[in-house]
């Protein structure tokens, strides 16, 4: 809402610099999102009151040496009156008497024929053989709009030699309007905040009708089919008026508030609507008569089936049965609130105005609004709620405005159909509710004082309550508690959130709750990171064609049960992703060209529909990717060896063991995103918690990753979480030194590294603490299918050291049991 | 007959040129054999020792003990002097340039998404708000209508909202749904939550505008919680996030859930309040917007609002992010471009 500080002025006095108004405004809740200044000192070009003035044309005669140049005599209260060249279309020979924007020699002004905002100081200079040192202005050249047809054409009334800024200087509050404000889409509405924040009072204008003409009564017929979508339906008639230009004052005004001036009766309608709030809509009443062959009848309807209106931007619309309509015997002539009819707008030959104003309930409006796409100032504000007591007051007000702008007789009362007039609320406050909520004590009469001047109607009711009355234009009042919350956010607001105090919290803490797995998955996050890898969140709308790429040769992804966008913003992010390893295999591919090491994880929700409920599970998950070199190149290695298989597989074991999950093993799998023989599955306490391996190559290609092993791996983390034990016990560091034994078993080429380690450590019996593998050899000097494994044997007793002969005993029986049960031979 | 005392001293001169000659412990091993070893030079004058009448002994005796006393020390003090010359001459060996690069570490690093959430989730937690983690995908009438945002409400256009097939099932468009959830769950206990979690708006995707973005809601239930109580505590939470000295102030506004509503600005912390381009001048940066929840909101989790009152709030970690470090492209965060998350 743009509201010009020259329009406001006339509805409440402005004792404070239109800064500080501004500042009050938004600490009130009504944002002044942006302030423009015309004319004045502050604006882009202000206009110096010394050399841009108004002026009148005494006379226009022709220039002796150009058809399209004029010379117009100006007088503007300076010495001798200048004569200027002007090519202007609305300065013709022989006119006189205009009154015009007049700008002398030095003045700056902007530069009408420049398609971007350039300034030019004006300089005496001649045009076709005349000497010209002053300049009659346009519109654009004044910075008030693109218009450069033809000058500014001031109000008749404009005093001669006056400063322009100080004429027409103005400054604009650009308003936010949140919902609960929607009263303040109007003059009127900011007037009364003002008035409450500032101690004013609010003028309210004339809303009296000189009406000449014979009684209404009989002229128009209302009807309303259902008042719970019309609240009321009145009409006003005007007859004789002349259609033409409104007044110069009231195109400025209707410009600055961002309204295009038509003819003075539409801009009479949207003027009255920015200054009360209340659309209004104006008919040839002498077509309506035309329709109806007689009396009009104005039924306020829904659409019947196949009804079509050709609104006034000319489209022919179809209007569906939920549509609210302004209809006559004829048919449709309006779509409620939203548009009228292009058959009965007011046209130059109208002669007669029926005007409306109605009230039409916000959802219908909002509901027409968004099916046809047709947002309007009018339904901007019904969709917002506009009271039904304002209808008779605008209509009053508009139908005066058009009589003395247009001429015509208006005829006598209105046409008022208001089946169930507003019903103001009415809320109980006291002073403890008002601490209760507030935590500071005011007294009534403060509260009082601050509900008065908001035009609340308060009565004393027993020792600190007040019966309040909220004003007709208050829609956001609500009754009981509610009521009193919103009493308590105008005390609030109006009194300064500002003056509330500051206190520490009172109430009694809540019973304080750990959450384990929240616990458990910031700690996951800590250990990756640890690992050295980097965490990513990535977009949680995706495609079923990109996760459809993870499973190659699998052709029928639209098969899978997605939540689904049902109004996506782009192809592609349509469905709420099933899988991580998408994301992250992109946040690779895109920087891969900008670094060689691509360690990365993320750890967050999947969304898979349940038959059962309409909410879809929101398992989380954890997702792992690895490429590239294990470090930078740099000048002390300068080629790092790459990523692979075990890489990961050590970073997932590292998060096994930071989470203390004992029972863990890696089994080999088969899965279609991996590699056949470099894929694993892992299994915790006997429970399968997810994938890893080594990206197959085609999905690696398909989603542009360069050459190399790209390791991912896929945990479901609740379930990994949940077996997390809540405790752990913490071994005594041994007194006695360990004895340290190195193994070599050459075994055949099947024998897992899992199956030897676990035949050692089965027979290792208590003495042994560790046995570690740290070689592997396949080779010359072994026969083929064979292999050899080492391992470094740690053998420990809590109370001795160890000796020789025990250590080489314990070994020993190692050896004869892999030898027994694996075949397994020492390697010589 | 040989002059005893004489030969002492030549072999003292001698034996002193010899040990400041050497250039190394091999040499001075030498020289140490050649004079004073067993077959050395003094111990062949100290032979002839014998041959001097018993009278004059003594004392010649003692000066071939202040000679060998006298070529010891020196010889120590040669031989330490070498070898201080032998460590530092190994260390000028070794000297590298410093000035070339350190050895890359492989860091790990948590989103900037993540490490802003913690620290605000542990700036309320010291205050006694938990998380309470709710979910994404929502319905209708957790994400509006018990919010006090009825269909077609007008308020409902402040949030463009993703819907899906299913009817009444849409995206969460903001983290306030949870406070439903967790009233539903905690009444009539006294709660205090912090709710953290996407959000998803329909939305160009653009430098100011995301489709999801992250928000932190905050909520306190109780018998006694007041817009007082609501001020203190979110001032005590701006000086802990953004420094004590910061000036912080709260404008009325209005959200469909709280009432009284208000939006709480920090003093910028780039310009310190004196006006930039990130405060768009006015010093001010918009923080989050809070109030005191709304009767209706309190009924529909099940609390009695002529008893119970509370105060709700909520804010964007992302924009605090970006505010803090001039950050002027939201979509930053969910590319994760390693040039961004690395600055982190």
């Amino acid at each position: 809402m743009r509201v010009p500080i020259s329009w406001l002025k006339e509805y409440v006095d402005i004792p404070l610099p239109v800064q500080e108004v501004a500042e009050r405004l938004t600490f009130a809740g009504l944002e002044v999102a942006d302030i423009q200044t015309i004319g004045l000192p502050g604006s882009a070009l202000p206009w110096d009151p010394e050399r841009i003035v108004v002026g009148e044309v005494l006379e226009v005669r022709p220039h002796p040496d150009a058809d399209r140049l004029v010379l117009a005599t100006v007088e503007y209260g300076g010495g001798q009156p200048k004569t200027v060249v002007t090519g202007a279309p609305n300065l013709r020979v022989g006119d006189t008497g205009h009154k015009v924007a007049f700008a002398l020699e030095g003045a700056r002004h902007w530069d009408g024929t420049s398609p971007t905002p350039v300034s030019s100081v004006l300089k005496g200079r001649k045009v076709r053989g005349i000497y010209s040192d002053a300049m009659i202005l346009s519109e654009k050249e004044l910075g008030l709009s693109d218009d450069h047809i033809g000058v500014l054409l001031l109000d008749a009334m404009a005093p001669v030699g006056m400063p322009l800024a100080t004429y027409m200087g103005d400054v604009v509050l650009d308003l936010e309007i949140t919902p609960n404000m929607a009263r303040c889409l109007s003059v009127l509405g900011v007037a009364r905040e003002v008035a409450a924040l500032t101690g004013g009072r609010v003028r309210y204008p004339q809303t009296r009708m000189q009406a000449g003409g014979e009684s209404i009564e009989g002229r128009v017929a209302i009807a309303i089919a259902d008042p719970t979508l019309c609240a009321r339906y009145a009409a006003t008639l005007i007859a004789d008026v002349t259609i033409g230009p409104s007044p110069e004052w009231m195109r400025r005004r209707l410009r600055l508030a961002g309204i295009r001036p038509i003819n003075n009766v539409v801009d009479v309608t949207n003027y009255v609507m920015l200054e009360w709030g209340q659309p209004l809509h104006a008919f040839d009443y002498d077509v309506l008569v035309r329709r109806a062959k007689g009396v009009p009848q104005i039924t306020v309807r829904p659409a019947k089936t196949g009804e079509l209106l050709t609104t006034l931007d000319g489209v022919v619309r179809p209007l569906a049965p939920e549509r609210l309509l302004i209809t006559d015997a004829a048919g449709p002539i309006a779509i409620a609130g939203v548009m009228g009819g292009a058959e009965t707008e007011v046209t130059d030959a109208t002669r007669a105005v029926l005007l409306e104003a109605a009230n039409f309930h916000f959802v219908s409006i909002r509901k027409t609004t968004q099916a046809l796409k047709l947002p309007s100032e009018a339904s901007a504000r019904f969709g917002r709620g506009v009271p039904p007591s304002a209808a008779a007051p605008a209509a009053l007000r508009a139908t005066e405005l058009m009589r003395e702008l247009g001429g015509g007789r208006i005829a006598r009362g209105v046409a008022d159909c208001y089946p169930a007039p507003q019903v103001p609320s009415v809320v109980v406050l006291t002073t403890d509710e008002v601490r209760r909520i507030l935590g500071m004590d005011l007294s009534r009469a403060e509260i009082e004082r601050i509900l008065t001047a908001l035009e609340f109607r308060c009565e004393p009711q027993g020792e600190t309550g007040l019966c309040v009355t909220a004003p007709d234009h208050r829609l956001d009042i609500g009754t009981g508690v509610t009521g009193a919350a919103d009493l308590i956010e105008e005390v609030a607001r109006i009194h300064g959130y500002d003056r509330i105090p500051v206190t520490e919290m009172a109430d009694r803490l809540p019973p304080q709750r750990d959450i384990v797995p929240l616990n458990l998955e910031e700690q996951t996050r800590d250990l990756l990171a640890v690992a050295g890898l980097q965490e990513v969140i990535t977009y949680r709308l995706t495609t079923p064609q990109r996760e459809a790429q993870l499973t190659p040769g699998n052709d029928s992804p639209a098969e899978r049960a997605y939540v689904r966008v049902a109004n996506p913003i782009s192809a592609d992010r349509v469905v709420m992703r099933q899988c991580l390893l998408p994301g992250l295999l992109e946040v690779m591919a895109h920087n891969a060209r900008l670094r060689d090491r691509l360690w990365f994880f993320e750890i967050g929700p999947i969304y898979l529909p349940s038959g059962a409920t309409k909410l879809p599970a929101e398992p989380r998950r954890l997702a792992i990717g690895m490429a590239g070199r294990l470090a930078s190149a740099s000048w002390r290695d300068p080629d790092p060896s790459r990523t692979d298989f075990f890489d990961l597989k050590g970073v997932v074991e590292a998060l096994l063991r930071g989470l203390h999950l004992g029972a863990a093993r890696f089994e080999p799998t088969t899965h279609p995103t991996f590699a056949p023989g470099r894929t694993a599955r892992l299994i915790v306490e006997e429970h399968e918690v997810g994938f890893l391996g080594e990206v197959h190559p085609q999905v690696r290609a398909a989603f542009d990753l360069p050459p190399g092993p790209v390791c991912l791996a896929e945990l479901d983390l609740e379930e990994l979480l949940a077996r997390v034990p809540l405790t752990h016990r913490v071994a005594p560091v041994p007194r006695f030194p360990p004895a340290l034994q190195d193994i070599a078993l050459v075994v055949d080429d099947g024998v897992t590294a899992a199956d030897l380690t676990a035949v050692i450590r089965s027979a290792g019996g208590p003495l042994l603490a560790d046995a570690r593998l740290f070689d592997v050899y396949r080779g010359q000097q072994l026969p083929s299918g064979k292999k050899s494994l080492a391992f470094s044997l740690v053998f420990q007793a809590a109370d001795r050291t160890l000796t020789d002969a025990e250590v080489e005993a314990e070994k020993r029986r190692i050896v004869e049991a892999t030898a027994r049960r694996l075949g397994a031979e020492p390697r010589a | 007959m040989t002059d005893i005392p004489q030969a002492l001293t030549v072999l003292q001169a001698e034996a002193l040129t010899a040990l400041e000659a050497t250039a190394d412990e091999a040499a001075l091993e030498q020289v140490r054999v050649r004079y004073l070893g067993r077959k050395g030079s003094l111990a062949a004058i100290l032979r002839g020792l014998a041959d001097l009448p018993p009278a004059e002994r003594p004392a010649v005796g003692k000066l071939a003990n202040e000679v060998k006393e006298r070529l010891e020390a020196a010889l120590a003090a040669r031989r330490e002097a070498l070898q201080a010359a032998a460590r530092a001459a190994a260390l000028a060996a070794e000297r590298v340039d410093v000035t070339l690069p350190g050895r890359p570490v492989p860091m790990g690093r948590l989103h900037p998404s993540t490490q802003v959430l913690r620290r605000i989730c542990q700036i309320w937690g010291d205050m006694g708000f938990q998380i309470y983690r709710s979910r994404d995908i929502e319905t209708e009438e957790m994400n509006f209508e018990l919010l006090n945002i009825p269909a077609h409400h007008p308020a409902r256009d402040m949030w463009d909202t993703f819907y899906t097939m299913v009817d009444g099932i849409l995206l969460r468009t903001h983290t306030s749904p949870g406070q439903i959830r967790a009233m539903r769950e905690f009444c009539p206990q006294p709660i205090r939550v912090i709710l953290p979690g996407m959000c998803y708006r329909y939305e160009q995707i653009t430098a100011r505008s995301e489709i999801q973005f992250h928000q932190v809601e905050g909520l306190a239930v109780g018998r006694h919680v007041s817009m007082t109580d609501l001020k203190g505590t979110l001032i005590s939470f701006a000086h802990r996030m953004f420094g004590a000295v910061r000036r912080v102030r709260f404008r009325a506004s209005h959200f469909p859930f709280t009432e009284p509503s208000a939006e709480m600005d920090v003093e910028c912390m780039l310009c310190e309040g004196a006006g930039c381009v990130v405060c768009k001048q006015t010093g001010w940066l918009e923080i989050l917007g809070c109030g005191m929840v709304h009767p209706e909101v309190l009924r529909n989790g099940g609390y009695d609002p002529a008893v119970y009152s509370g105060f709700a709030f909520g804010m964007g970690p992302e924009r605090i992010t970006m505010l803090k470090h001039r950050i002027e492209d939201i979509r930053y965060f969910w590319t994760n471009d390693l040039r961004f998350l690395e600055q982190f």
